[in-house]
């Protein structure tokens, strides 16, 4: 695609004729705005590109695009043109638009004026050599900073949301004196299983605990790292005098674990929580007792 | 340095004060089990809360420490391994596996009375 310059032109392109020569491309974007506009919306929508758009969004922020457009290409500072891609950056993915969308459109904004600037100059090959030669690294600058933006944003987005789960991320709780549950649920990734083994082991000194009853029955899947994790978890807990029982293993996971072959010896695995708890209550010498008889039924008690 | 071993009741107590090298860890391996048979004690405690790293060496001697004594009729149990030590020597592959482990001193003494008490009153 790029135009290496011809050896040699009619206008030789000095600093000065290029700005001339841009001042000139402005100004025939400007008249030609409405039509040249138009052509592009009718590209974009050609292109299957912005389908989470209506019609008329995609014609508003390509107004806003070409005019932010023109005023780069004349006064050569992105600055304006930054803030706007993130702006527009922010608006549109949570709509679920795409990288490639954000290319592909600024790219056809360069195409579409590139073919109004031959059909101007098909005359004047040399002219249209300068034009395009005052054009291209401008419009290429433009398309890298409206991508660069649109990307730095949905990073910004994704380190956002990780930041939310993190801090969403899972409570070791007491239950009884020396008796810690710790229910996992979604997706571990290595990062968050390191964290929720410090978690444990620094809640296992701090509460003094002899057992821990690690919930699993939230999440969906594991892998052999995860499981190897929790593998090291169970070790690490037993070097710290605490046992730890593994509750909520779904039939599936159980399954994936003997495939990949995990060594699960080591590991307490007990059915559901409510069995955790009371094999620990059990380790830790608790005996619970029913007293007298339960209430027949619950709405009794409340009249 | 050498790491002082102090007799109470029927245990020995290694309370390690200070980073150790490995001979430091052979001279506190041959002093327990000695004087687990010179007092007759009935279990042994190595507290190693102050260290901020158990390498290889030290796990195998203080594997070889717990069998030892067991094989001169006592038990042993470590104590006061740090979170972040514990994780690291997981992640090394460096288990323990069939050493006994408590939480602190006092935990440690707890495991103690009960092992030992335990099979006292059946005996």
């Amino acid at each position: 695609m790029s135009k290496r310059r011809p050896p040699a032109t009619a206008v030789e392109p000095t600093p000065e004729s290029t700005a001339a020569l841009l001042r000139e491309l402005v100004a025939h974007l400007r008249r030609n705005r409405t039509q040249l506009r138009e052509e592009w919306a009718r590209r974009i929508t050609e292109s299957r590109l912005l389908t989470a758009m209506t019609r008329e969004e995609i014609f508003a922020e390509a107004t806003s695009v070409y005019d932010n457009y023109v005023e780069v290409l004349e006064t050569g500072s992105v600055e304006a043109l930054q803030a706007y891609a993130r702006n527009l950056s922010e608006r549109i993915i949570p709509r679920g638009v795409e990288t490639h969308e954000v290319l592909g459109i600024v790219l056809l904004l360069r195409d579409v004026l590139a073919r109004s600037l031959f059909k101007k100059y098909q005359d004047n090959f040399a002219l249209l050599n300068a034009v395009l030669d005052a054009y291209e690294p401008a419009a290429n600058r433009i398309a890298n900073t409206v991508a660069v933006g649109f990307v730095q944003e949905r990073e910004r987005i994704i380190r956002q949301q990780q930041e939310a789960i993190r801090e969403l991320s899972t409570p070791v709780l007491q239950v009884r004196d020396r008796l810690l549950i710790l229910p996992i649920i979604g997706v571990i990734d290595p990062q968050r299983a390191r964290q929720l083994t410090e978690q444990l082991l620094r809640g296992i000194r701090s509460n003094r605990a002899k057992v821990v009853v690690v919930d699993i029955t939230g999440v969906p899947s594991v892998d052999a790292t995860v499981a190897n994790h929790l593998v090291q978890t169970v070790d690490a807990s037993r070097l710290m005098g605490a046992n730890v029982i593994v509750t909520g293993l779904s039939s599936e996971i159980a399954q994936t674990l003997v495939t990949i072959g995990v060594d699960l010896g080591k590991i307490n695995a007990v059915g559901d929580l409510q069995g955790g708890i009371e094999e620990a209550e059990r380790l830790l010498g608790y005996k619970v007792l029913m007293v007298g008889e339960s209430p027949v039924s619950v709405p009794e008690r409340g009249k | 340095m050498r790491v002082p071993i102090l007799k109470q009741r029927d245990y020995l107590i290694a309370s390690i004060q200070s980073a150790l090298s490995d001979e430091d860890l052979l001279q506190l391996r041959d002093d327990l089990v000695e004087q687990t048979g010179r007092y007759r004690s009935r279990g042994a405690i190595v507290d190693v809360t102050v260290l901020d790293v158990i390498d290889s060496f030290a796990v195998r001697t203080l594997r070889a420490v717990a069998h030892m004594i067991s094989l001169r009729g006592a038990e042993t149990v470590i104590v006061g391994i740090q979170p972040e030590v514990a994780f690291a020597m997981v992640q090394l592959g460096l288990t323990l596996e069939d050493v006994a482990t408590a939480l602190d001193l006092e935990e440690g003494l707890a495991f103690l009375d009960r092992r030992i008490g335990g099979a006292a009153k059946h005996a």
